[in-house]
C-alpha cells in the first residue's frame, strides 16, 4: 500500500471528522440543531448523496502498486475494481451506448475488400451481432437486469437491517424523513449497480478523444473535487480560527497585525494570487524534476499545492467573521466573570470563546465546500488548477469544450461532467442550507 | 472630508507595500531569476551564457535587495526590488517578458473589459433586485418556494456551463449573435449581448438569494410594522420603505467592486475572445509572463483598496447617521 500526501491528509481529515462528530453528538447544545437537520428532508437526502460521493472518493484514496501489470503503476482500490473500464479503451470518440466509432475510417471486410465507414468498437457492444436491430433492446434489458439486481441487493440489505433492529423499524418509518431516506438509498444503489452492470457491455457515457471511458473519468474526478473542497478547508480552518479569535480577544497590536495581514491578502484578487503561486510552483517543480519522478506523485503534489494556495487565499473571510464575533463575546458577562475570577486566558479561549463561535465555523465550512468545487473547474480552465493529467471535471470540460464546434457535436464529456458536478454541488448547497438553518441562532429564533 | 480621504490614502500605503513585498517574495525569492530564465528558455541544453543573457536583457541580473558594488544611493536603486517592485507605486509597469510596454497595454485593454463588466453589473443588479423583491413580496407561497429551489439549482451550475451552453444554443444553433469576437465602437454591441446575458444569468442564483436575505432582515424591523399599521399596502411598504433601507448594504456592496470592473472577468473574456484585461491576464499566465502577472496583482490590489475607500465615503451619502472620523 502506498500513501500519497493527499491520501494521508484525507485519512487525517476523516479521523478528525469522526472525533468531531462524536464530540458534537454528546454535547447538549448541539442536540437541537442536529435534530433539526435530521428532521429536514432535503438535509438528509443531500447528506446521503454527499456520503455516497465521499465513499467513492475514499475508495479512490486507497492506493497500492498494481502487481498485475508490468509497469507497476500506482492504482487505487477504485481503479482495481474498475479494471474493465480502465483497460478497455477504444481508438477515439464514441457516443454513449454506441457500438460504432465516432469517426469514419477504412474498414477491411471479411472478404478482403475495404469500405469507408464507421468501424465497430473493440469492446463496447461487441457481443451484438447486429447492433442496429438489437442494440436498443439489449441496452434496455441489460439496464432492467442491472437495476433489478441492484434493487434486490438493497432490499436484501434492508431486510437484514430490519430484522436486526426489529423494534426500531417503527422509529425509522415514524420519522418524517424515514421514507425519503429509504427511497434515496434505494435509487442510488440500484442506479449505480445498473450503470456498473451496463458498463461491462457498453461505454455508458461514451469515450473521449483518446478512447478512454468517460464514465470512468467522471467517477475518478469525484476524488479531486472532494479533495479540493475538503482539504482546502482543513488547511484554512486552523489559520482562520486561531487568528480570528486572537485578533478579537487580545485586541491591541495583535489585532492590528492580524488585520493588516488579512487586508493585504484580501486586497490581491484571488485568482491572480492563485495564478502567481501556481506559476511559482510550476517553476519549482520543473527545476526540481527529480523529486517528482512519478506522474501520479507529481499530480498529487500539485493538487496538494493547489489546496494549500486556495487555503491561504480563502481564510480571510472566516477570520474576519470570527474576529467580529469574538469582539462581541469578550464583552459578555460570563467571559468578564471568568476574567475577574482569574481564569487563565488560554482556558477562557478554549472553554468560553471557541465553543460559542463553532456554529460560524461549521456553517462557513459547509458553504465554502461547494464554491471550492466550482472554483476547481474554472481554475483548471485557466490552466492554474490541477495537473492536466489529473482526472477532474475541470479538465474534462476543458478537453470537451473545443469539440462543441464539431458536427455532430461531441456532447457526452460535457454532459458527464455537468451531471456529476451538478449533483455534488447541489447536494452540498442544499446540505449547507439545512446546516445553516439549524445552527444559525438568528434563524433558529424565527423557527424556520 | 478631504482630510479623511488623505488619511485613508496614507493607510493604503502600508497595505500596498505588503502586497508589493508578497509578490516580490513570490516571484524572486521562492524562485531565483535563474530558475525563471531556465523556465523561459526551456530546460535542456541551456548554457550558462544564455541564462545570463536572458537575465541581462530583462534586467534581472541585479542583486535582489542590496547592491554591494554600486555607489552610494545606487546601492539601493540598482536592485531588482527597487527597479521591478517599487516602480509599481508610480504605475511604471515596465516591459513584459516579450518586450511590450505593459502600461500602454493596460490602458488600451481596460475599456473592452469595462464595456462588458459594467453592463453586466448594472443589468445583473436590476434583475437580482427585482427577483429578490418578488420573492419577498410573495413570501410563504409556492412562488417563493419555487424561486428558492430555482436559485439553488442555478447556483449549483458551474459558470463554465453557462458560457458553453450560451455559446452553443444562442450563438451556434440559433445564430442570433456572433459566438465570439470584438469590434471597436458601436458595432461592438452585437458581440457584447451574449457575454452580458450569460453574466447576468449565471449571477441570478447567488445574487437574488443574497438580496432576499437582506430584504427579509429589513422586513422584520419595527418601522415596517409601523408602516403596515398605518395602513400601507404590502407593495407600498416594500417599495417605499424596505427597498430604500435595504439599498444601503446593496449600494455599498456594489461600490466596492466598481474599481475592479476595469480588471474584467477572466473566463468571460477569454471564452468570447474580448481583448480586455482579463484575457490579457490569462494569456500572460499561459505564456508564463511573470512581469504582466506581477503588474496585474499590483493593479488589482490598488483598485480593491480604492474600492474600500469609496465604500467608506459612500456610506456617508446613503446613511446620514454615519460620520467620517
Amino acid at each position: 500500500m502506498i500513501i500519497l500526501w493527499t491520501d494521508a491528509l484525507i485519512y487525517l481529515l476523516v479521523i478528525t471528522l469522526l472525533i468531531f462528530a462524536f464530540m458534537v453528538s454528546r454535547k447538549a447544545q448541539f442536540k437541537r440543531p442536529l435534530k433539526k437537520i435530521y428532521d429536514s428532508k432535503t438535509g438528509m437526502v443531500s447528506l446521503i448523496v454527499l456520503v455516497f460521493f465521499v465513499i467513492i472518493g475514499l475508495l479512490d484514496s486507497v492506493h497500492f502498486k498494481s502487481t498485475e501489470t508490468r509497469t507497476h503503476e500506482i492504482i487505487s482500490l477504485l481503479d482495481y475494481w474498475a479494471k474493465p473500464l480502465r483497460e478497455r479503451g477504444e481508438k477515439t470518440y464514441s457516443a454513449p451506448f454506441s457500438a460504432y466509432l465516432y469517426s469514419k475510417e477504412m474498414i477491411t471486410l471479411a472478404d478482403g475488400s475495404t469500405k469507408w465507414g464507421y468501424p465497430r468498437l473493440k469492446f463496447a457492444g461487441s457481443h451484438l451481432q447486429n447492433p442496429e436491430a438489437e442494440g436498443l433492446r439489449d441496452v434496455l434489458t441489460k439496464a432492467a437486469i442491472g437495476f433489478g439486481k441492484g434493487a434486490g441487493l438493497v432490499i436484501l440489505f434492508m431486510v437484514l437491517l430490519w430484522s436486526s433492529f426489529h423494534d426500531r423499524h417503527k422509529v425509522l418509518f415514524k420519522q418524517p424523513t424515514g421514507k425519503a431516506i429509504v427511497l434515496v438509498v434505494f435509487m442510488l444503489v440500484s442506479m449505480s449497480y445498473m450503470l456498473i452492470y451496463l458498463s461491462a457491455y457498453y461505454h455508458v457515457l461514451g469515450t473521449d478523444k483518446v478512447g478512454e471511458d468517460v464514465f470512468y473519468q467522471a467517477i475518478k474526478s469525484i476524488r479531486t473535487g472532494l479533495v479540493i473542497g475538503s482539504l482546502t478547508t482543513m488547511i484554512m480552518l486552523p489559520m482562520a480560527i486561531v487568528f480570528g479569535i486572537m485578533a478579537g480577544f487580545f485586541r491591541g497590536w495583535v489585532d492590528d497585525v492580524i488585520q493588516y495581514v488579512y487586508t493585504t491578502l484580501n486586497s490581491i484578487p484571488g485568482v491572480l494570487l492563485i495564478a502567481a503561486s501556481i506559476l511559482m510552483v510550476q517553476v519549482y517543480m520543473s527545476n526540481h524534476a527529480e523529486d517528482f519522478n512519478s506522474l501520479i506523485v507529481r499530480s498529487d503534489m500539485r493538487l496538494l499545492f493547489l489546496c494549500l494556495i486556495l487555503g491561504v487565499t480563502s481564510w480571510t473571510g472566516l477570520c474576519r467573521m470570527l474576529r467580529a464575533e469574538t469582539l462581541k463575546l469578550r464583552e459578555m458577562e460570563y467571559v468578564q466573570a471568568a476574567q475577574a475570577l482569574g481564569v487563565r486566558q488560554g482556558t477562557i479561549l478554549a472553554r468560553h470563546i471557541l465553543p460559542n463561535v463553532m456554529h460560524i465555523v461549521l456553517i462557513s465550512v459547509v458553504l465554502d465546500f461547494s464554491s471550492l468545487v466550482l472554483a476547481e473547474a474554472v481554475l483548471s480552465y485557466i490552466n492554474i488548477g490541477v495537473d492536466p493529467t489529473t482526472y477532474s471535471w475541470g479538465n474534462m470540460i476543458n478537453g470537451a469544450r473545443l469539440e462543441m464546434a464539431r458536427d455532430p457535436v461531441v456532447w457526452w464529456s460535457l454532459l458527464a461532467s455537468f451531471v456529476f458536478m451538478f449533483s455534488l454541488v447541489l447536494a452540498a448547497n442544499l446540505f449547507a442550507d439545512s446546516v445553516r438553518n439549524a445552527f444559525d441562532p438568528r434563524r433558529a429564533e424565527q423557527g424556520g | 472630508m478631504i482630510q479623511y480621504i488623505l488619511r485613508r490614502g496614507l493607510y493604503a500605503l502600508p497595505l500596498l507595500m505588503g502586497v508589493n513585498i508578497l509578490t516580490f517574495v513570490l516571484f524572486f525569492v521562492v524562485n531565483s531569476p535563474d530558475d525563471m530564465a531556465r523556465m523561459q528558455l526551456g530546460h535542456k541544453h541551456v548554457t550558462e551564457q544564455a541564462v545570463q543573457n536572458w537575465k541581462h536583457q530583462h534586467g534581472y541580473d541585479l542583486p535582489l535587495l542590496w547592491n554591494q558594488q554600486a555607489e552610494n544611493s545606487q546601492k539601493v536603486t540598482q536592485t531588482i526590488f527597487y527597479q521591478k517592485s517599487l516602480s509599481l507605486f508610480i504605475f511604471d509597469f515596465g516591459l513584459s517578458e516579450s518586450g511590450r510596454n505593459i502600461g500602454t497595454d493596460i490602458k488600451q485593454r481596460m475599456w473592452p473589459s469595462l464595456s462588458i463588466a459594467l453592463p453586466s453589473l448594472i443589468v445583473g443588479l436590476m434583475v437580482n433586485i427585482s427577483v429578490a423583491l418578488m420573492m419577498v413580496l410573495f413570501r410563504n407561497s409556492y412562488l417563493e418556494f419555487g424561486s428558492i429551489v430555482l436559485c439553488v439549482i442555478l447556483m449549483s451550475i458551474s459558470s463554465l456551463f453557462y458560457i458553453i451552453g450560451g455559446q452553443f444554443f444562442i450563438g451556434k444553433l440559433l445564430k442570433l449573435v456572433p459566438i465570439s469576437g470584438y469590434d471597436t465602437g458601436l458595432s461592438a454591441i452585437k458581440f457584447l449581448i451574449l457575454p452580458v446575458l450569460i453574466g447576468v444569468v449565471s449571477g441570478i442564483g447567488s445574487g437574488a438569494r443574497w438580496y432576499r436575505t437582506l430584504f427579509l432582515e429589513e422586513v422584520e424591523k419595527d418601522y415596517v410594522r409601523t408602516a403596515r399599521a398605518k395602513g400601507l399596502t404590502e407593495t407600498q411598504v416594500l417599495f417605499k420603505h424596505v427597498l430604500k433601507n435595504a439599498m444601503i448594504p446593496i449600494l455599498t456592496g456594489v461600490v466596492v467592486v466598481l474599481p475592479l470592473l476595469f480588471m474584467g472577468s477572466l473566463i468571460m473574456e477569454s471564452f468570447f475572445s474580448i481583448p480586455g484585461l482579463g484575457s490579457y491576464t490569462i494569456e500572460a499566465i499561459n505564456r508564463q509572463d511573470f512581469a504582466i502577472v506581477r503588474s496585474m496583482v499590483f493593479l488589482g490590489s490598488v483598485l480593491y483598496i480604492l474600492g474600500l475607500l469609496m465604500t467608506d465615503i459612500s456610506y456617508t451619502f446613503v446613511d446620514p447617521r454615519v460620520r467620517l472620523s
